[in-house]
């Protein structure tokens, strides 16, 4: 038998229904772990990388420094990038805040929404261990090189099990048009 | 009566009435050319180039073209395919859409046109423009984020005297729709509706409604854009 195709996977400023959807594939996941080995990952909750792995996916976009540099780690571990999800792939929801300045979201989560009770003191978050957010949120091709992109929002659990064939088996493969999404 | 020409759209012979569209004459032969800015039973206006095929070894747009005798005419071509995602792609950097949250999401033409070609990711950088919702008429509101500047709205919703209910305002990169002010006053519940199934995209939404189809019952769920013309043969 070949050997086995190691894959790593991460969450950055996404929600983890794109991981959900993975988990959708059901039964197929017993196929795939005939032929693939999961290495850094929240599914197994490996926490670092223990080789260079094959293929990346890459849950969210980034939102601050430890987005980018988790992002960048991965890049240097996978020879293959995989953006998964509208938030890898342009930012997704997170990037609804891009136009507006983050002060103003900061100001409004933690002073004036109206539903902050809580904040008595009104303090805003600034421990020197958090990450710093950034300006904008970035989709992750504005970071490092992405290799391919699974749309939806999240993916169809059948276009992530046919990308993910493709790419473990390196034969081409039809998408059929009905799993192709952008919600 | 009209005189019939022939024209050779990829190899194929489809006969036509002379000086008809070509976008016009395709359909009638079960050949569909993508567009975007074209709204049946309105004057083209030629601003998007989704349609633009090659026509006797010239590009140009079939929504804009009449046909005449002996045409060849290139549409399904890779060549041609490709520099239509190119322009697709070009439109989803330029705006910000957000498809997961769009109330037209499953029945948009620019949407359904990305699926159409498989398109993955853009291969432009997003430029995240900032850009506007103004939602201070009583019966849409217009993101202003979505819209594409087909100026369908402008050329298609009228009133009884033919006076447009929209307008663009400023020029260059900062035109936007604009509902005048007065007409607004005058726009009931149905011509909002109509509005908003002229818009191709989630720019111009009528109050009150939104989300009514299920997910897999929506226009482009299941089939893809074109399919309707392509089945007439
Ligand atoms: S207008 Fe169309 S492409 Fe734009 S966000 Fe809405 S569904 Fe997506
Ligand atoms: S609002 Fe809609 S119909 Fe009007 S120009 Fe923009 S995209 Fe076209
Ligand atoms: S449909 Fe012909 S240019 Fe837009």
């Amino acid at each position: 038998m070949a050997e086995k195709k190691i894959i790593a996977t991460t969450s950055l400023a996404g929600c983890f229904g794109c991981h959900m959807s993975l988990l959708d594939i059901d039964e197929r996941m017993l196929d795939l772990i005939e032929v693939v080995e999961f290495n850094k990952s929240p599914i197994n909750d490996i926490k670092k990388f223990t080789r260079k792995c094959d293929i990346g996916l890459i849950e969210g976009g980034c939102c601050n420094s430890e987005n980018v540099h988790v992002l960048k780690l991965f890049r240097e571990s996978c020879k293959i990038l995989v953006a998964v999800g509208e938030c890898a792939i342009m930012g997704g929801l997170p990037a609804m805040r891009n136009g507006i300045p983050l002060k103003e979201c900061i100001d409004e989560a933690y002073l004036n929404g109206i539903t902050v009770h809580a904040n008595v003191n009104k303090t805003v978050p600034n421990d020197p261990e958090l990450p710093v957010l950034l300006d904008k949120v970035y989709p992750c091709s504005a970071v490092v090189k992405i290799d391919y992109s699974i749309p939806g929002c999240p993916p169809h659990a059948d276009l992530l099990w046919a990308t993910l064939y493709a790419l473990v088996t390196g034969k081409e493969t039809e998408i059929p048009y009905e799993v192709f999404k952008y919600d | 009566m009209a005189e019939i020409v022939r024209v050779y759209i990829d190899g194929k012979e489809c006969l036509a009435q002379n000086g008809e569209y070509l976008l016009q004459a395709a359909r009638e032969n079960g050949i569909y050319i993508p567009t975007l800015c074209h709204y049946e039973g309105v004057k083209p206006k030629g601003s998007c180039r989704i349609c633009t095929c090659k026509v006797n070894g010239r590009l140009m747009t079939a929504c804009t073209t009449p046909i005449a005798e002996g045409m060849v005419v290139e549409n399904n071509t890779a060549e041609i395919n490709e520099m239509r995602k190119a322009i697709i792609e070009l439109f989803f950097v330029e705006g910000n859409h957000f498809c997961p949250t769009c109330e037209k999401s499953g029945d948009c033409e620019l949407q359904a046109l990305a699926y159409k070609y498989q398109i993955t990711a853009p291969r432009y950088p997003f430029l995240f423009p900032t850009k506007r919702v103004v939602a201070e008429y009583s019966r849409i509101i217009i993101d202003h984020n979505r819209c594409v500047l087909c100026k369908r709205c402008v050329r298609a919703i009228k009133d009884a005297e033919g006076r447009s209910f929209f307008a663009y305002r400023r020029r260059g990169q900062h035109i936007e729709v604009i509902l005048d002010k007065r007409m607004s006053e005058q726009m009931d519940y149905e011509k909002a509706l109509e509005a908003e199934k002229v818009c191709p995209v989630g720019a111009i939404m009528a109050r009150r409604i939104a989300f009514t189809t299920p997910v897999g019952h929506r226009k482009y769920d299941k089939k893809p854009i074109g399919s309707d013309v392509e089945k007439i043969k």
